[in-house]
């Protein structure tokens, strides 16, 4: 046999394929990630632009459904996720100083079932039916309901392909959550206890929990449905005694847990970059961490909000709204704690700063709107309306995406060596935090006025027309900064500024090392005394230690 | 392993809930109570707890590097798991040809293939595994440094008859 003659391309191909470092593992999730956040937001700015003015005939009825399908699918599945998940793999085991996670071929294999699990999903658009048997992606919604999801009523393949392509991402998750959790709690350098874990490790370690109860849920019901479906089974079958709610309980105990699996890494980033930012330690650690905890446990036992309108006994009612009131109480906890350290710090306007102030207070008002809709009576009114769509893109995008800006800016030195272009992200901020009010503000009047969600048109005179024309300018801004930030990317990758190891003055583990680190991490494997090692460093005539 | 088994359980105990829910829902007959035989399915389980005591026996010999005990005391764990296996075979054998109940007939043939279904999906496994490790010690392939990794298997053999107790309860008590 003969070797192939060495090929630069091919070979660096060859090396991201079959890595198991847990560092290209977390950059190929990150870019997949923001690949298919660009797409998802294409399938955004398409509804946009056909909800602009009323009758309007930009999509078909159908291929709107598809759209606000695969939008909320890939959003979650598809960028959510593999974001939060590709920065957990890459900064988890910098930040408590080891070498690798616990399982490296776990990892690859739990990245390339997220890979194909999406390609199988997207490649539905070619290959999928939709409801009423015409080509087309997924266009049951992202929450699938069943027994709306039965071959009686979406006879098209689309749901299969939805069911199995978040199957197999799904069992992506599941690996990298059990991965996590054993890296966290077994690999964390000399000294450092578990409550001197950097506060990101125990938001990442909550999260991997959730994810491992949570996800399971979602896998049983898209088995049985897939039996249902495909082998003639009766789960869903109401005409057989099948209960119609119990898709709805079973998917909303994963689906709302899911909601916090995706903002607590949000609140991890943020977690980071505001101490740093404003020159002090982060005000309450260990009340951040009992914070971070309970919301993991409330979390658990709140899915039934989602379901106020279908009927339940004022008992359960009652519950269910009692417990989402108080998942606000360790939530606001962390708010005020993140106020206070921001509380008379020197504090540097920086992007990845000005995206965690934006996230703060974004998130603020998408929490509150979520206490409101937590009251029953006006759930009721306010159900499957735009509300609702406002109320979560303000806690999804002024809360996640936000965050996963400011970490994005954070990190892009560490993991780059290049620091991304400042006056590029303050614009890029500016123009997001003016397009995302914009677009998403005048939701909850469109709400409020009665226009329901996942329609795809409406009628003149109803009072609708300013707020869904407002929403789709406020989204023709947002493409500008997106664009700004996809440009900033690329020139900051070719022209940036050298970082050097440590930018921003920052004290967590991953700025010891080179910048990118080397593939060992560290050459030396550290020990620590208290939760700010680097300061400990900077500073030895006042170190930490003394103090926690 | 032990995020593993949480994750598991979390995935037992939809269907569990599920079949819960939707006991005495079914429309159409065959019904549990019409079908459903305390006989074979009490040797199955008596087998199947049988071998999580063996593999202990089995892992204690392992532990003392008394080799010949570990592999009988593993092999008869094996046999035993293959043994529930075949049980269930029959029993469901007996089901769908003798009583025509099968995942399509009616709720109650859907949930009870499907939990009982995925827990002898999980004891297959269980079984092969402990059947390779079998395998390899015969073979003389084990060394010291595999010991923790044969001990985190007899855990998830444990858990998959832990699982199994709840189905009885649930599917051959509850829901009779």
């Amino acid at each position: 046999m003969t070797t192939a003659p060495y090929n630069p391309l091919s070979s660096k191909l060859h090396d991201w394929v079959t890595t198991v470092d847990h560092k290209k593992l977390g950059v190929m999730y990150i870019v997949s990630g923001l690949f298919y956040l660009i797409v998802a937001g294409c399938e955004a700015l398409m509804m946009r632009w056909q909800l602009a003015i009323p009758d309007n005939s930009v999509l078909s009825p159908d291929t709107f459904n598809a759209f606000f399908t695969m939008h909320g699918t890939t959003m979650i599945f598809l960028v959510g996720m593999p974001i939060l998940l590709g920065a957990a793999n890459y900064f988890i085991p910098l930040m408590i100083g080891a070498r690798d996670m616990a399982f490296p071929r776990l990892n690859a294999f739990g990245f390339w079932l997220f890979f194909f699990g999406a390609l199988l999903l997207y490649f539905s658009f070619l290959g999928g039916q939709g409801l009423s048997g015409e080509p087309g992606a997924p266009d049951v919604g992202w929450f699938a309901y069943a027994p709306l999801t039965s071959t009686t009523f979406s006879p098209g393949s689309a749901t299969d392909y939805w069911i199995i392509s978040l199957f197999v991402a799904g069992m992506g998750s599941i690996m990298t959550a059990v991965n996590l959790v054993t890296t966290i709690l077994t690999m964390r350098c000399e000294g450092m206890t578990l409550m001197k874990m950097p506060i990101f490790a125990w938001m990442m370690l909550v999260d991997a929990l959730l994810i491992l109860i949570a996800l399971p849920t979602l896998t049983a019901i898209q088995i049985m449905l897939l039996l249902d479906r495909q082998f003639g089974a009766h789960f869903f079958d109401a005409q057989a005694g099948a209960d119609p709610m119990i898709w709805q309980h079973l998917f909303w105990f994963f689906g709302h847990p899911e909601v916090y699996i995706l903002i607590l890494p949000g609140f991890a980033f943020v977690s980071e970059v505001t101490p740093v930012f404003s020159r002090k330690v982060l005000f309450g650690y260990s009340l951040m961490v009992a914070a971070t905890v309970s919301i993991g446990f409330i979390a658990l036992g709140v899915w039934a909000h989602h379901m106020f309108a279908t009927g339940l006994s004022p008992a359960v009612l009652s519950y269910f709204a009692g417990a989402t009131f108080i998942i606000g109480v360790p939530t606001g906890m962390k708010i005020f704690n993140w106020i206070a350290t921001m509380w008379g710090g020197h504090i540097r306007f920086e992007t990845p700063m000005l995206f965690a102030t934006g996230f703060i207070s974004m998130f603020v008002i998408g929490g509150l709107t979520g206490i409101m809709l937590a009251i029953v009576p006006m759930d009721w009114q306010l159900s499957d309306t735009y509300f609702v769509v406002g109320h979560f893109h303000f806690v999804l995008f002024g809360g996640l995406l936000f965050a996963i800006f400011s970490g994005f800016f954070y990190w892009f030195p560490k993991v780059t060596g290049k620091l991304l272009n400042e006056t590029m992200g303050k614009w890029q901020f500016w123009l997001l935090f003016v397009g995302f009010l914009l677009t998403f503000g005048p939701m909850h009047m469109s709400g409020f006025e009665g226009m329901p969600r996942r329609i795809y048109t409406y009628m003149p005179g109803r009072g609708l027309e300013l707020w869904n024309m407002l929403a789709s300018i406020g989204a023709l801004v947002q493409v500008f900064g997106f664009s700004l930030f996809v440009i900033n990317v690329i020139w900051s990758l070719r022209n940036g500024k050298l970082a050097g190891d440590d930018p921003w003055d920052a004290w967590t583990l991953e700025w010891s090392t080179t910048s990118p680190p080397p593939p060992w991490n560290y050459a030396e494997l550290p020990s620590i005394r208290s939760r700010r090692p680097l300061w400990d460093e900077k500073h030895p005539e006042d170190p930490d230690w003394l103090y926690e | 392993m032990i995020s593993l088994t949480i994750t598991d359980v979390f995935f037992f105990a939809s269907l569990i809930v599920v079949y819960l829910a939707y006991i005495g829902k079914s429309i159409s007959g065959p019904l549990p109570a019409e079908v459903l035989g305390l006989g074979l399915v009490g040797v199955n389980t008596v087998a199947l707890l049988a071998s999580s005591a063996t593999v202990v026996v089995a892992l204690r010999a392992l532990r003392k590097n008394k080799q010949t005990q570990f592999l009988t005391w593993l092999l008869i764990t094996v046999l035993l798991g293959t043994w529930f296996l075949v049980g269930t075979g029959i029993e469901w054998y007996g089901l769908i040809v003798d009583k025509n109940l099968s995942l399509q007939t009616n709720l109650f043939g859907s949930t009870f293939y499907t939990l009982v279904g995925f827990h002898a999906f999980h004891v297959t496994f269980g079984v092969s595994v402990l059947f390779f490790i079998w395998l390899c010690s015969v073979l003389g392939w084990v060394q010291n440094k595999h010991h923790q990794n044969i001990e985190y298997v007899s855990w998830y053999w444990h858990f998959v008859d832990t699982v199994w107790i709840a189905v009885f309860l649930v599917v051959y008590v509850i829901g009779k």
